[in-house]
C-alpha cells in the first residue's frame, strides 16, 4: 500500500497526540495515589523498626499519619550535632543524593567508613525522634555497601541512645537465602539490646562471623555462609554511629 | 470454538510457545521469577500489553504507513506499558518496587513486538485478540512453573506461605540457594525445554 | 578509581546477559557462530556506550523532577516528567540506531557490511533500554553513565562470545534429542553465570 508524505506525517502527529495523550492522563489521574503509597512506605518502614508496628503489619495510610503524630523530624548538623529545625519531610532520597555532591557532604577516612565503601556523608542528616509513651526511640537513616549491592536500612536507638531497639534494611540486592537473610527477622531479633558504644564512647558494636560472638554486649553474630555483607552491615552501622555520621549529635542528645 | 479458533489461542502454550520455542521474552521469564507473586503480576502486566497492542495494531493494520511501521508499533506499545506501569505504582506498590526495571522492559518483550508483527499486522482484530491471549498464557504458563519451582526450593516457601520450614526459621528444610540466583533460572528453563520436547518429539531440533 | 570500579562491576560482577538477564533473545539466538556473536557484541558496545549518555542528559535536562527550571524558571520546579521516560528512551534508542545505521553506511562500508545486520536488531534489544532504565534508577550522572554503557556493552560482548565459542565446539557432541539446541544452550548458559558468580565482593 502506498501512503503519500502527507498521511505519513499526519498519521504520526495524530499517533503521539493519541498516546501522549492516554499517557499523561493516566499519569496525573494516578500521581496522587502513588505519591500517597510512596509516604506511606517510608512511614511503614520508620514505624516498624521503631516497634510501633509488628514486622509484617501494613497500616492504612490514615493509621500511619495517625502514628506519625507522636514522630518528630529534625534536620541536625552532622559536624556539630547541633539541631538545625525540623525537617521538612522522612524522604530518604534527597539525603541519600546529598552524598554525591561534593559541596554538601565530607569524604570520610575512618576504616568503618572504608568497610561500608561510603565514600562521603551528607553535612545535614536527618533524625526521626519518635516520642509516642512507652515506646520513644531515634530512627536514623543508614546505609552502606554489601557484597552485591548498597543496603538501605534503618537503626533504632533507645532514649538513652546506646542501645540497639531494632535495625531494618528495606531495600538491598544481597543474595536471596544468603546476605539477604539481612531482612529476616530472627537475625534482625540478634540486634536488640546491643550496646553500640563501649565504655570509652567509641563505637563498638560488632558483626562477627556466623557464630563467633564472644561479648554478648557488642558482638551480634553474622550470618552463616554470608560474612561479607554480615560484616558489612557491621561496619554501616559503626559508621553511621561514628564520629563521621551521627555521634556527634547522639553525644550532645544523649547529655 | 472451532479449529483455527483453538489453533490460535491453545498452540502458543504448547507447540507454539513463545519462550521454549521461539526463545522470545526470555529477559522478563529469567529475571522475575524468584517469587511467584513477581511471576504472576509480570505475566498480567503482559497480557495486558500483549492483548492491547494485538487488538490495536489489527485495528490499524490497514492505516499504518510501511515507512514507520516499527515506530507505530513501539509508540503503541510504550503507551500502554506506561499506563500498566502507572496503575501498578498506584494499586500494587510493593510489587512494582521488586519487578524495577522490568515492567518498562516489557517494551522490547520480543513477544510483543514479534506478535504485532508477525501477526497483528495481517489478521483482524478478534483473531489478534486470541493470538495475544494464547501466547500471554504460553509465557505465563513457563513463568509460573519457573517461579514455582524456584521459590518453593530456593527459598520453602509458596507465595509468601511456608510450605517448607527452613533452617534459618528453625524447621528442617534447607533451602537450596542455586535456585534464587540467576544459574537455577536457566536449569530450570533447559530441563523444561527437555521434557517438553523429549514428550514431543517432532519440536526436537537436528543439531546443536 | 571509582569510574574504573564502576566500569569493572558493570563489565564482571553486573553483567548484563548473565547476571540481569538483559538482551537474552538475541543472546541466545545470535550465539551459535563466534563471528555473528561478534559483530553483534561490538554494535550492542557501540549502541549502549551512544545512547546511555544521551538518554541521561535527556533525563537530567528534559524529564527529572524540576528539570525544566533551566528552560522556563521557577516555575517548573515541580514539573515531573518521568513517567515518559520508557517512550522517550525507547525512541532515543530507535533514531540513535537508525542514524548510527545511515552514518556507518555512509563512511565506512566495510564496518557496515559487518554490523549492519545487527543494527536494527538492536534497537529492541532490552540490554540497550535495560542500561538506560538502570542508569535512571542508580541516578548515575553523564560521566558515570558512559562508563556504565561501556562496561555493560563489553560485558555483553565478553559473554556471548564466549557462548559462541562454547557452542562452536558443542556441535561434536552428543546431545540427548530433547536438550538438542535451545536446551543445552539454556543450561552452558546457567554454568557461565555460575561461573560468572565468582566475581560477587570484588573491588578496588
Amino acid at each position: 500500500m502506498d501512503f503519500s508524505n502527507r498521511y505519513i506525517v499526519g498519521f504520526a502527529l495524530a499517533l503521539c497526540l493519541v498516546c501522549s495523550l492516554a499517557v499523561s492522563s493516566t499519569a496525573v489521574a494516578l500521581k496522587d495515589r502513588q505519591e500517597a503509597n510512596k509516604k506511606l512506605d517510608m512511614q511503614t518502614q520508620i514505624l516498624r523498626v521503631a516497634g510501633l508496628l509488628e514486622a509484617d503489619a501494613s497500616p492504612t495510610a490514615e493509621e500511619a499519619e495517625a502514628m506519625f503524630a507522636d514522630v518528630e523530624t529534625l534536620l541536625i548538623d552532622t559536624k556539630t550535632g547541633d539541631v538545625i529545625g525540623p525537617a521538612e519531610d522522612i524522604d530518604p532520597g534527597p539525603v541519600i543524593k546529598a552524598a554525591k555532591n561534593s559541596s554538601v557532604s565530607t569524604e570520610t577516612t575512618s576504616t568503618f567508613a572504608k568497610g561500608a565503601r561510603l565514600g562521603r556523608i551528607p553535612n545535614e542528616l536527618k533524625v526521626m525522634k519518635i516520642t509516642s509513651p512507652g515506646n520513644e526511640c531515634y530512627v536514623f537513616l543508614i546505609w552502606g555497601n554489601g557484597l552485591w549491592s548498597t543496603m538501605y536500612g534503618y537503626i533504632a536507638l533507645e532514649p538513652d541512645l546506646q542501645t540497639v531497639k531494632g535495625i531494618t534494611f528495606y531495600e538491598h540486592g544481597e543474595t536471596p537465602g544468603l546476605g539477604g537473610e539481612i531482612d529476616n527477622p530472627r537475625w534482625k531479633e540478634r540486634w536488640n539490646g546491643k550496646l553500640v558504644y563501649n565504655s570509652a564512647g567509641e563505637p563498638a558494636l560488632n558483626v562477627t562471623k556466623g557464630g563467633m560472638a564472644k561479648d554478648a554486649n557488642h558482638d551480634v553474630d553474622g550470618i552463616s555462609g554470608a560474612t561479607i555483607t554480615s560484616v558489612a552491615v557491621g561496619y554501616t552501622v559503626q559508621t553511621w554511629l561514628g564520629e563521621e555520621g551521627f555521634g556527634a549529635f547522639i553525644k550532645k542528645e544523649a547529655k | 470454538m472451532d479449529k483455527e479458533t483453538k489453533e490460535v489461542l491453545l498452540g502458543p502454550i504448547h507447540f507454539q510457545n513463545p519462550i521454549t520455542l521461539h526463545v522470545l521474552g526470555i529477559c522478563s521469564a529469567l529475571a522475575v521469577t524468584t517469587k511467584l507473586e513477581t511471576a504472576l503480576v509480570m505475566s498480567a502486566a503482559l497480557t495486558f500489553v500483549l492483548v492491547g497492542s494485538n487488538v490495536v495494531i489489527s485495528l490499524l493494520r490497514n492505516k499504518i504507513p510501511g515507512s514507520i511501521r516499527v515506530i507505530t508499533q513501539l509508540a503503541i506499545i510504550a503507551s500502554l506499558v506506561i499506563v500498566a506501569d502507572q496503575v501498578m505504582k498506584a494499586y500494587l506498590f510493593g510489587v512494582s518496587k521488586q519487578l524495577s526495571v522490568f515492567v518498562g522492559l516489557i517494551i522490547t518483550n520480543c513477544i510483543v513486538m514479534g506478535r504485532a508483527e508477525a501477526f497483528a499486522m495481517a489478521n483482524p482484530p478478534f483473531k489478534s485478540f486470541l493470538d495475544g491471549l494464547g501466547n500471554s498464557m504460553g509465557y505465563a504458563a513457563i513463568l509460573i512453573i519457573v517461579a514455582g519451582l524456584r521459590e518453593l526450593l530456593g527459598s520453602g516457601k509458596l507465595l509468601g506461605y511456608e510450605l517448607m520450614p527452613t533452617i534459618t526459621n528453625g524447621g528442617w528444610y534447607n533451602p537450596n540457594g542455586l535456585m534464587v540466583l540467576s544459574p537455577g533460572a536457566f536449569f530450570i528453563i533447559g530441563l523444561i525445554i527437555w521434557v517438553q520436547r523429549s514428550a514431543s518429539k517432532g519440536l526436537q531440533e537436528e543439531s546443536n | 578509581m571509582e569510574l574504573l570500579n564502576l566500569f569493572l562491576k558493570s563489565l564482571f560482577i553486573e553483567n548484563m546477559a548473565l547476571a540481569f538477564f538483559l538482551g537474552m533473545c538475541s543472546f541466545l539466538a545470535v550465539s551459535k557462530k563466534v563471528d555473528t556473536a561478534l559483530g553483534l557484541g561490538v554494535a550492542v558496545v557501540f549502541v549502549l556506550a551512544i545512547t546511555t549518555p544521551l538518554n541521561n542528559l535527556i533525563h537530567k535536562y528534559l524529564l527529572q523532577k524540576g528539570a525544566l527550571v533551566w528552560l522556563l524558571g521557577e516555575d517548573a520546579l515541580t514539573i515531573d516528567l518521568s513517567f515518559l521516560n520508557f517512550i522517550a528512551f525507547i525512541a532515543t534508542i530507535a533514531a540513535a540506531v537508525q542514524i548510527v545505521e545511515m552514518a556507518i553506511d555512509k563512511y565506512s562500508p566495510a564496518l557496515y557490511g559487518a554490523l549492519g545486520v545487527f543494527l536494527p536488531l538492536i534497537a529492541v534489544n532490552c540490554a540497550i533500554l535495560g542500561g538506560s532504565l538502570l542508569m535512571v534508577q542508580r541516578e548515575y550522572n553523564t560521566v558515570e553513565s558512559t562508563v556504565f554503557g561501556v562496561g555493560a556493552g563489553v560485558g555483553f560482548a565478553l559473554a556471548i562470545v564466549a557462548l559462541a565459542a562454547i557452542r562452536e565446539k558443542m556441535k561434536y557432541s552428543n546431545v540427548p534429542g530433547g536438550l538438542r539446541g535451545l536446551g543445552i544452550t539454556f543450561i552452558t548458559t546457567g554454568l557461565m553465570a555460575m561461573g560468572f558468580t565468582i566475581f560477587g565482593g570484588i573491588q578496588l
